[in-house]
């Protein structure tokens, strides 16, 4: 090893005292999360609890939303993405995103995977780049014989492993998740939930899931979501998955888990 | 909290080949560039917006300018002009009456056809045609609203004249007249009354057509009783949108109403509306700077504040509209 | 009280079912009135662009050529042309375009414009022609003797092809077309990048919140309900006026910008339809694979858009095509022969043409008016096809 990945934090990516505004509404409160590097983190909870919105300020999709806005840091290589002098494209470069429909491009499975390595100033070789980011994705199989073809002609699952792909061109250091199995069959899924064990052997995976079951079954740790009496979101208990959902230390969590609610 | 638990133990994992990331050299990346070709874009994207801002400074400012010489000739006063019932440049009369009256008359008459026929079909479309009907009588409203006035103003002079003749008589009716321009032009305004009002019956709620019908009212009570009602301001907004529409019409006009401004209340005479007197004054070679170069300008001042402010209404009216609904 | 009865229609149920029945017959019939409309100005129309003539020849065709003079070679044609016109005349022509340059067509043209010289001493209606053919032959025997009657379609060949004169016989809309067509491209340069930047402006970079983009979009709306005549007045005092020297006045280059600028509003608010047709999903995908703002707009945005835009952009050149008030302002001159041929000619387009010949009294004016409608409404209806077509074609997309 000739060089740390993290020199100045030990962390993949650290939120700080986080509040996530939509106007004057406070979705999300006081969120301190430390993601562990190349490990799967689930975020849970009940619909509203503010996942999404937690999962979009990792790489400034928020900034999309334009009354959204954030106090706190999010620390990323020691840097505080939100700092004014922070490019949000190479932020989102870094760390990429998978949505929670499949939206491949209107293009080619070729250029689908081609254009974002392209814009971001790609120059080796293209087919290598397609067919490993494929590869890695476990679809190169199943499309390598029609990659000029439109890939709105895939199924669910594969299209959503198509942005998988598309995503690994581009090499981030972090995969964020958003709810990404939520439109596709249980076959689909699982092979999602495989192709994500894979990666996180070289990739930071952070998923966003309503699925308990997924989150037990495919993630490293996990972070319990709820929403407070105000309606803003706040984190209740983050820690390995095996303890949150054996042995979780606050009851909310546990009736959550078990059932009792969401 | 008790994260402190789970430092992470894995950072000594081997960076595989693939793994291009993760040097220290991407923390300096995260730095803004300035991007110039994406500003530069953007500066000329809001110039474009602001060309629409331009066209509106030049219209006022050029209309305000060349207003002020006709009213600063000596024969003009604006009392006079916006009082007086005879426009003979000629002799120094400038009332600007007789050219608003014929625009009023070609513009009630339009509105007689337009408004009740428009709310009616697009009461029959919205509430009552199969799809199969509306798929076949849309496009033929959108086709009739898709012909250029002057054609519409060749059907007036050329058929609905002497359709007009025959019936009430060559005596009566002159070859010019504000009747058969305004019965035409509420053809031509028929498919605007018509969408528009579609539109806004067809963002009546469900639920309200469905809570009339549950108490026993019929489809013809529900339409005219609930619906209608309950889409009023939309509806007002098409309407008043279809008046800005006929005040400003020109070629209809200018063909088949009559040449020469006439201060009358029949509809069966010539008359000159302000568009028909704008388009005759600048189809002849007028001189830069004369009054009647100039009286175009007032007449055209005046012909955009009263279509503006038509505008303005309706966009207000549409605007509450939709709040309700939407 | 049985079931029976209560299931029983009442008069007053009775009669409230006739009201909603008469209802329904009413806003029926109310819809219709377009379709009628529609069907008698299309009628009218066609029912002035043909029919019969009564007509004179000052040579009578007859004494040319033993032949139709229609099926007679080029070679004979000039025959006749230099046997028949005066020596002076010849020599003016001859010094202008060479008889032996000219094709058949235009030395048959030659023969009817110089020799021939058919004067239409009255024209019928179609349906005058079809039914009271008897009528006809007596006026023609009894006002003018001598005359011929015969069959003619004011739309025809010559008529799309030749050029503007002041006899409606021989009158064609060449000129008139071509200035539609320098217009319309001066039109669609100018309006199409500034309607599709400013729409792209307004719903992709613009908050809503801002007040400056907030007076935008209310001013293109606005824009979008001045009267085209308005518009006029603006390109007469700007183009054709205060830039005189730039534009040289009332010339196509001033036609066109005014064009521009009175369509441009429509244009945007298509353009923008079309963009907010763009689904979220492909801008965030496009953001989450760090692409910039740009980036995002030129490789998925506009693509995807752009059928969508093309649509709006067609119907909008479709009214500027149709559109005369503002031109008549801007000053296209009913009176010229000669095709423009840049950016500083003279012009004058269909529309004012129509408005012209409809506005003089002779009937025969009338019927080349209904001709050049005619060729206007197909233009049209030709350029809504293609609207359509791109937008089926492109609905189901890649």
């Amino acid at each position: 090893m000739t060089e740390t990945p993290f020199p100045n934090n030990a962390y993949a990516i650290e939120l700080r005292n986080v509040d996530i505004f939509y106007g004057n509404f406070r979705a999300v409160k006081d969120i301190n999360l430390q993601i562990e590097p190349r490990k799967i983190t689930a975020i849970i909870g009940p619909s509203g609890c503010g996942k999404s919105t937690v999962i979009r300020c990792f790489n400034r999709m928020n900034d999309l939303v334009p009354s959204a806005h954030l106090n706190g840091e999010i620390l990323f290589h020691g840097k505080n993405i939100y700092d004014p002098d922070v490019d949000p494209v190479q932020v989102r470069r870094l760390i990429g995103m998978v949505f929670q429909k499949p939206n491949p491009f209107p293009k080619s499975i070729y250029e689908n995977i081609a254009w974002g390595a392209r814009v971001n100033g790609y120059r080796g070789n293209m087919d290598d780049l397609v067919e490993q980011s494929l590869r890695q994705a476990a679809l190169w199989d199943e499309v390598k014989d029609t990659l000029k073809k439109s890939a709105l002609a895939l199924s669910g699952g594969q299209q959503q492993r198509l942005c998988i792909a598309r995503t690994l061109a581009v090499r981030p250091e972090i995969i964020l998740m958003d709810e990404p199995c939520s439109a596709l069959d249980p076959i689909a899924t699982l092979k999602i939930e495989d192709l994500m064990r894979e990666l996180s052997t070289q990739y930071t995976i952070i998923i966003v899931t309503h699925n308990m079951q997924q989150a037990a079954r495919a993630s490293d740790f996990t972070a319990f979501f709820t929403m407070d009496t105000d309606r803003a979101g706040i984190m209740v208990e983050y820690g390995p998955t095996s303890q949150i959902f054996t042995r979780p230390k606050d009851k909310r969590t546990e009736d959550y888990i078990t059932g009792r609610f969401g | 909290m008790e994260q402190e638990m789970f430092r992470p133990t894995q950072q000594t994992q081997a960076i595989s080949p693939f793994d291009v990331h993760a040097s220290s050299a991407l923390i300096a990346n995260l730095r803004k560039r300035p991007r110039w070709g994406e500003r530069f874009i953007q500066g000329f994207l809001f110039f474009c917006g602001a060309v629409s801002i331009l066209t509106t400074l030049g219209i006022v400012f050029e209309l305000g300018k060349e207003s002020l010489l006709f009213f600063q000739t000596p024969e003009v006063n604006l009392i006079e002009f916006l009082t007086g019932t005879k426009w003979q440049p000629t002799i120094g009369e400038f009332g600007v009456l007789p050219l608003v009256n014929a625009t009023l008359m070609t513009t009630l008459v339009a509105m007689l056809v337009a408004l009740p026929l428009g709310l009616a079909a697009a009461i029959y479309l919205s509430e009552y045609a199969s799809p199969k009907a509306r798929g076949f009588l849309k496009p033929i409203l959108e086709i009739l609203a898709g012909i250029p006035t002057v054609v519409y103003g060749y059907f007036a002079l050329t058929f609905m004249t002497p359709l007009l003749r025959t019936i009430l008589g060559s005596e009566t009716v002159q070859i010019y007249n504000t009747f058969s321009a305004g019965l035409v032009m509420g053809i031509m305004i028929l498919p605007l009354v018509c969408s528009m009002s579609e539109d806004a019956l067809n963002a009546v709620p469900r639920a309200l057509r469905e809570a009339a019908y549950g108490m026993g009212a019929t489809k013809l009570e529900t339409a005219l009783q609930v619906v209608v009602p309950a889409a009023l301001s939309g509806i007002i907004a098409a309407f008043i949108l279809a008046i800005s529409r006929a005040v400003g019409e020109t070629m209809i006009v200018a063909l088949a109403a009559g040449s020469g401004p006439n201060f009358t209340f029949n509809p069966f005479k010539a008359a000159e509306t302000m568009t028909g007197y704008i388009a005759r004054i600048s189809g002849g070679d007028v001189g830069y700077d004369t009054p009647d170069y100039n009286s175009i300008f007032a007449i055209g001042l005046l012909l955009f504040t009263i279509t503006l402010a038509l505008n303005i209404l309706s966009r207000k009216l549409s605007a509450r509209f939709r709040e309700v609904y939407e | 009280m049985t079931d029976n009865d209560l299931m029983q229609r009442s008069p007053h149920l009775i009669r409230r079912h006739r009201n909603g029945k008469i209802g329904r017959a009413i806003f029926f019939l109310s819809t219709t009135i377009g379709l009628v409309a529609l069907i008698v100005l299309i009628l009218s129309i066609i029912n002035q662009s043909m029919g019969l003539v009564i007509v004179r020849y000052t040579v009578e065709p007859a004494t040319l050529s033993d032949k139709p003079l229609e099926d007679l070679e080029s070679t004979e044609l000039s025959a006749i042309l230099t046997q028949r016109l005066k020596p002076s005349r010849l020599r003016t022509i001859e010094r202008d375009t060479p008889l032996a340059t000219l094709s058949r067509t235009q030395l048959y043209n030659l023969v009817m414009e110089e020799i021939v010289v058919p004067k239409v001493q009255k024209s019928f209606h179609l349906d005058e022609s079809l039914f009271q053919r008897a009528k006809i032959e007596q006026i023609a025997s009894e006002e003018y003797p001598g005359a011929h009657i015969t069959f003619r379609s004011w739309i025809n060949w010559n008529f799309i092809v030749g050029s503007l004169s002041k006899s409606p016989e021989i009158a064609g809309i060449r000129t008139a077309l071509m200035g539609s067509l320098w217009i319309i491209l001066i039109t669609i340069v100018v309006a199409f990048p500034i309607g599709v930047g400013a729409a792209i402006y307004l719903e992709e970079y613009a908050s809503s919140s801002s007040r400056i983009n907030r007076i935008i979009q209310t001013n293109i709306d606005n824009l979008a309900g001045v009267p085209s005549i308005v518009y006029g007045i603006l390109g007469l005092a700007i183009f054709v006026r205060s830039l005189g020297d730039l534009t040289q006045g009332r010339t196509v280059i001033s036609a066109g910008l005014t064009m521009a600028l009175l369509i441009l509003p429509i244009l945007i608010i298509n353009a923008q339809e079309a963009i907010r047709a763009v689904p979220n999903s492909l801008r965030q995908a496009s953001y989450g694979l760090g692409a910039t703002q740009w980036q995002t707009i030129w490789h998925h945005v506009l693509p995807y858009a752009l059928p969508g835009i093309l649509t709006g952009t067609i119907l909008s050149i479709s009214r500027a095509f149709g559109e005369t008030a503002p031109l008549i302002l801007v000053g296209a001159s009913s009176f010229i022969n000669k095709d423009p041929s840049s950016l500083f000619s003279r012009f004058t387009v269909l529309p004012i043409q129509i408005y012209n010949w409809t506005s003089r009294p002779q009937d025969t004016f009338r019927n080349i008016a209904a001709a050049a409608i005619i060729i206007l409404i197909l233009t049209l209806l030709t350029l809504n096809a293609v609207a359509i077509l791109l937008r089926n074609r492109f609905s189901k997309r890649v």
